[in-house]
């Protein structure tokens, strides 16, 4: 069998660019998802919001400045083929330098620190990586720069079958309400049902990585998505908190066979400049 | 939308009492920055009797971790960080003599009753709107605890510095009074 090879140095050089990116260059979705509800918010000071965020991307992407201080943690997804051989170094110390050139090269802040002695580590290091071994002789680097209003509002919870599907609806409806404008709505949610304890929240923040508009597949689940978005929306809080009609730019639901004592359901939340970057070697 | 008021610091009692939720307020003049690792330090200086390392009274603190300063510039992105971390700091500094903050999201119900007793403001900036905010900030200094890095105190100059009242010396709370209007379930 052949093995494609490919070099840790790109697996950092590409590592780097992608944070770069990901931290000043909203994607078109996000953008296009601002200007509808630019168009759409019924709320004044809501609509103000969306006039700043727009504002705002344009500065960030002209001067290559970071949309948000809250530059995040990393999160890295690798898809790495099964037929590709990394050579000239380890995977995950490639991606750990790739953030760390990234993060001092893109001025952006260093927000890591050890959780016992609050000291910073200094180069917004370690990155947190999910692999996923893949048939192909590709590499596939998701980056997702994602800042903590949102993740402290994120939960995971293993209900018993009993509470049902209606249960699971309520549950991530009530998560944002009760997460109101600590978040930086309007947000986008993230839904992990199934699985175990860490697939669901594993599926609910790769569910962030598709993007805003974008409906599931499945129709059952994108239909859903459509209840879930409308009954979000009707909460109130909207942009910002401030109130309005849009608390939610999207939902994405991914969900995993779990088993049959329980429905684990995970609500990532991700604030409205939803940051990530995507590349192929 | 409210009307829009231009103040200056230090913010006074009557200054504060012509504030209302709603209000819009382009701030110029000092912020001082500080989040949670700089809030703790504060709070063991107060109760230790001792100085801080600036003047509280009429001052306004921001909420905020700027991202370090590309070459040539003051300040890197410097938006808003969620409020709520610094509730339970915040109560001892309003009694100190702070008069303003600035954040995003909700405030605990001590912080709203300290600013109601020792008159007190809470704003609020637009969260991830810190490329654009960044441009009123004209001059950033380290004046405490450098060694928190993005977390250091700051003393900031501005200049119309965009923010909305959220919580106004008279109880009311803004996000409240929004999520009222337009809540339909």
């Amino acid at each position: 069998m052949y093995l494609r090879k490919i070099t840790a140095k790109e697996i950092t050089e590409t590592v780097r660019k992608l944070c770069i990116e990901s931290n000043t260059i909203l994607g078109d979705d996000i953008i296009e998802s601002y200007n509808q509800g630019l168009e759409k918010e019924v709320s004044p000071v809501g609509k103000d919001v969306f006039r700043q965020l727009l504002e705002n991307a344009k500065i960030a992407k002209d001067e290559s400045l970071a949309v948000c201080q809250d530059t995040g943690m990393v999160i890295v997804f690798i898809e790495l083929g099964q037929d590709v051989h990394v050579v000239g170094g380890n995977v995950n110390e490639a991606i750990t330098e790739g953030v760390r050139q990234g993060y001092k090269d893109g001025c952006f802040r260093a927000s890591t620190l050890d959780p016992l002695t609050r000291k910073n580590l200094g180069d917004n290091t370690p990155p947190v990586i999910h692999v996923e071994v893949v048939p192909g002789n590709k590499l596939k680097l998701s980056v997702l720069t994602k800042g903590f209003g949102g993740e402290m509002m994120s939960r995971v919870i293993a209900f018993p079958p009993a509470v049902g599907i209606e249960g699971v609806k309520r549950y991530v409806v009530e998560r944002v309400e009760e997460s109101g404008a600590n978040p930086c709505p309007p947000v986008i949610v993230g839904v992990g049902i199934g699985g175990t304890f860490e697939k669901a929240a594993i599926i609910a923040k790769k569910a962030l990585l598709r993007p805003v508009g974008k409906r599931h597949s499945h129709p059952e689940i994108a239909k859903l998505e459509e209840e879930l978005l409308k009954k979000i929306n009707q909460l109130g809080i909207g942009p910002q908190g401030l109130g309005g009609t849009i608390t939610a730019l999207d939902v994405h639901i991914e969900t995993y066979p779990t088993h049959i004592a329980s429905i684990p359901v995970a609500v990532n939340i991700q604030c409205h400049s939803n940051r990530h970057r995507e590349a192929i070697l | 939308m409210g009307k829009v008021t231009q103040i200056t610091t230090p913010l006074t009692d009557d200054m504060l009492e012509k504030l209302h939720i709603g209000d819009r307020v382009l701030i110029t003049g000092t912020l001082f920055t500080a989040r949670d690792a700089a809030h703790k330090r504060l709070v063991e200086l107060v109760r230790e009797g001792k100085a801080l390392p600036f003047d509280i009274k009429g001052a306004i603190i921001y909420y905020v971790g700027p991202t370090p300063p590309k070459p040539g510039s003051v300040i890197g992105s410097a938006g808003p960080t969620s409020s709520y971390r610094m509730d339970s700091y915040a109560p001892l500094l309003i009694a100190q003599g702070l008069k303003g903050m600035i954040g995003k999201g909700a405030r605990g119900k001590e912080v709203v009753e300290a600013m109601q007793k020792y008159k007190a403001v809470y704003f609020v900036a637009t969260g991830g709107a810190g490329a654009l905010i960044s441009k009123t900030i004209k001059k950033a200094e380290v004046v405490a605890y450098e060694d928190l890095g993005a977390e250091a105190i700051r003393k900031l100059e501005v200049e119309n510095f965009p923010a909305l009242v959220v919580n106004d010396i008279y109880g009311n709370d803004f996000y409240e009074e929004g999520w009222k209007q337009y809540k339909k379930v």
